[in-house]
């Protein structure tokens, strides 16, 4: 019995190679097959758009594919290392770096000069140049995000605020009013956790610093721009207008019913979780307002060009279809549809002419907001720079282990370590 | 003669085939890999390597040198130790206790106060982490709810440099002493009944019983456990990265911790496998310090 079951072995390992490397294989279909990646609940709902897309284009089927969000970047850079990568993929914009200096996705001018339907005077400006790398485009902007402040309308009218603060100074000025209110309580004005590092660079930004320096090859964080706007955030945590840690607020929302603070600065995706949490008598006072600006001209304030991109790989045998497809999610109807499915906030701009969006009393504050977002530096050490070394020397200053000047120094000094790589590819370029 | 040795290696054969899997599969999947990430640590590979392999610059120690000048390095090295230094004795000694506890015939339903104790154990890891993580808010929380019973006032444990790393020991303590006690119990039931009547009879109290009898004849157990309790310690990842991620002010941050953000998040795959190999450094030494140590002990 022993001696014909040794060597099956082999033979059942080899029956079960063959079966499962069929089953990938190539189904005799004549429909081109598109591979779409999509994120998370966006994936969910983009399988409602699909059939439309399929019913106009017959000889094309979209396989929607849902990765995980907090798993995404990881999952596409090693699919990318193994050749595995889909056709089109939905792509936060702050990555498009990262994939095209890796070269895993194509530029799309070629497409966007021929296109009916796409060119860049239908998007918001600076969302638009997040996606372009050494002056080509890489990706088509789907849904948009930017960051502005979520506040308590209540809190501000006792303050004596009827209006949101529209410069540093009032912002300022509020946020001790706030603070007078609840004397000797235990609560604060503003929420600036130091694990988010976007209002630290959108203040920084708004006041003009350049974040890097010499082709984005160097820190250029010691500036007297950046150290203004550092110094001028992390005192409202000195002076306990900001609560100094995170751990005391394991739920946003609930420390925002509660006064805990008054002000958040946040983005379009907690809106529908606000409204969850804001209910009864607390649902009308609560709303949305743009950053404040640093003299009060120039109002909205500079925050971050965020959200979604498509972009195709570079591996796509079907371009033509794949971008069909891109021009297809573009459309002003598709992008409302997909925005009263998911409340992802559409890119095209017509789209926001639509009386859903045009009416919406939290969406004013956004639309406005979009007329002033940039990018950040587009380089792909960027992640590492922001969640690794601004959080971290944001947290030092905020918690007294050392003084602004000690830290901008700092963060240069490991910024410029980090992109030793960069100036050293910059220098073979050349 | 010629036959029993063709049946030597007629069977020395079988025995070389019913290896070769698992051997295959060491080899594929684990000294291949630690190969390869051996040879990465003398490199600069990262994100750019990933895109195209000439990006890779062979560049010696220079992830070793440029390591032991991190702050941050340092910074999770000495979190680690600490963890470990308060963690393992604490662990052990919990563990024992508990072994001893059970062992003893006063106690009654010895099956449910095994099995209470090794739940934590088979837990799974990312579930009790959040269940602490609520145990330890500081306005919600049931630990200070207890601790303002005698009057002691709120503390942030998590959030607190100084109380976060005490409150993940007291967590991994709590998690891990089950498997140690199960293998102390077995130690305990292999200790002959004889040699504690035998020292009754010579009039030894339970505290010379422990001593002269218990412990002595626990050592290799104990050996066992510590080694494997030190030796998991180490590789603190999990609780800080669910329940802290590093912070507050990197106090909680572990070398694995570091090693994983270095690697997975900012992909610099080079420097975070001189991390991993330090790591396996420092732990081989403390293991073979540890062999020796026992041995100059028994002998």
């Amino acid at each position: 019995m022993k001696g014909p079951r040794i060597k099956l072995f082999p033979v059942y390992f080899i029956i079960l190679l063959i079966l499962t490397s069929s089953g990938c294989g190539d189904k005799k279909d004549s429909a081109t097959r598109l591979k779409f990646w999509a994120m998370g609940t966006e994936a969910e709902f983009v399988t409602k758009l699909v059939p439309e897309f399929q019913r106009r284009n017959p000889g094309i089927k979209v396989d929607v594919q849902q990765i995980p969000w907090n798993a995404a970047q990881e999952k596409l850079v090693t699919a990318f290392a193994s050749d595995n990568t889909p056709d089109i993929c939905q792509l936060g914009n702050t990555w498009i770096a990262q994939f095209a200096s890796l070269n895993a996705i194509i530029s799309l001018d070629k497409y966007i000069a021929d296109s009916p339907s796409i060119n860049k005077e239908n998007y918001f400006t600076g969302v638009w140049d997040t996606n372009i790398i050494d002056s080509l485009v890489y990706g088509i902007p789907w849904y948009i995000d930017t960051r502005l402040m979520f506040y308590r309308t209540d809190v501000f009218k006792e303050a004596g605020y009827d209006e949101p603060p529209r410069s540093w100074e009032e912002l300022y000025d509020l946020c001790k009013k706030i603070k007078a209110l609840h004397r000797g309580e235990d609560k604060y004005a503003i929420y600036l956790p130091t694990n988010e590092w976007n209002p630290f660079i959108m203040f920084a930004l708004e006041n003009n610093a350049s974040l890097l320096k010499e082709n984005n090859s160097r820190g250029n964080f010691d500036s007297k721009e950046f150290k203004e706007a550092f110094r001028y955030l992390t005192n409202f945590h000195k002076e306990k207008l900001a609560p100094l840690g995170i751990s005391q607020v394991t739920n946003v929302y609930q420390a925002f019913v509660e006064e805990y603070f008054s002000i958040y600065i946040s983005g379009p995706w907690n809106i529908n979780e606000f409204k969850k949490w804001m209910t009864d008598d607390l649902a009308g006072k609560w709303s949305t307002a743009p950053m404040p600006s640093k003299n009060g001209d120039h109002y909205p304030g500079v925050s971050l060009a965020g959200g979604s991109s498509l972009v195709i790989f570079n591996n796509c045998k079907h371009i033509q279809e794949a971008w069909k497809f891109i021009e297809f999610l573009s459309e002003t109807s598709t992008q409302l549809e997909f925005y009263h499915l998911l409340y992802n906030l559409p890119a095209v701009k017509k789209a926001w002419e639509d009386t859903s969006l045009a009416n919406n009393k939290y969406m004013k504050a956004f639309r406005l907001q979009f007329e002033n977002v940039v990018a950040t530096p587009k380089v792909p050490e960027w992640e590492q720079i922001a969640f690794a070394k601004v959080q971290q020397y944001a947290e030092l200053v905020v918690r007294g282990a050392m003084t602004v000047d000690e830290a901008a120094k700092n963060l240069d000094k490991d910024v410029d370590k980090i992109l030793e790589k960069r100036r050293w590819l910059l220098s073979r370029k050349k | 003669m010629k036959k029993s040795k063709n049946s030597f290696s007629y069977s020395s054969k079988a025995a070389y085939l019913f290896l070769a899997p698992a051997v295959t599969s060491i080899l594929i999947f684990f000294f291949i890999p630690v190969m390869a990430s051996f040879v990465m640590s003398f490199t600069d590979f990262d994100i750019y390597a990933l895109g195209s392999i000439d990006m890779v610059r062979f560049i010696g120690f220079s992830n070793y040198v440029q390591l032991f000048g991190d702050p941050l390095f340092w910074q999770s090295l000495q979190n680690t130790m600490y963890y470990v230094v308060l963690a393992s004795p604490l662990s052990i000694a919990v563990a024992l206790g508990a072994a001893i506890l059970l062992n003893s015939k006063l106690i009654k339903y010895k099956g449910f106060f095994r099995l209470s104790y090794f739940i934590p154990y088979i837990t799974t890891l990312v579930a009790v982490a959040i269940v602490w993580r609520f145990i330890y808010h500081p306005k919600f929380g049931i630990l200070n709810y207890f601790l303002s019973l005698i009057g002691i006032n709120p503390i942030d444990w998590l959030g607190d440099p100084a109380t976060a790393m005490p409150a993940i020991v007291l967590m991994s303590v709590w998690k891990t002493f089950g498997y140690n006690m199960i293998i102390f119990l077995a130690g305990l039931q292999n200790i002959p009944e004889d040699l504690y009547e035998a020292a009754s009879l010579e009039g030894a109290n339970e505290w010379q019983k422990f001593k002269a009898i218990t412990i002595p004849m626990l050592s290799p157990t104990t050996l066992f456990v510590s080694i494997i309790t030190i030796v998991g310690f180490f590789q603190l990842f999990a609780e800080p990265y669910i329940m802290t991620q590093g912070g507050p002010l990197n106090k909680t941050l572990s070398i694995v911790g570091y090693m994983y953000q270095e690697g997975f998040r900012w992909w610099n795959m080079g420097y975070s496998a001189s991390i991993s190999f330090v790591l396996f450094f420092i732990i081989m030494i403390i293991t073979v310090l540890q062999f020796k140590l026992q041995k100059s002990h028994l002998a």
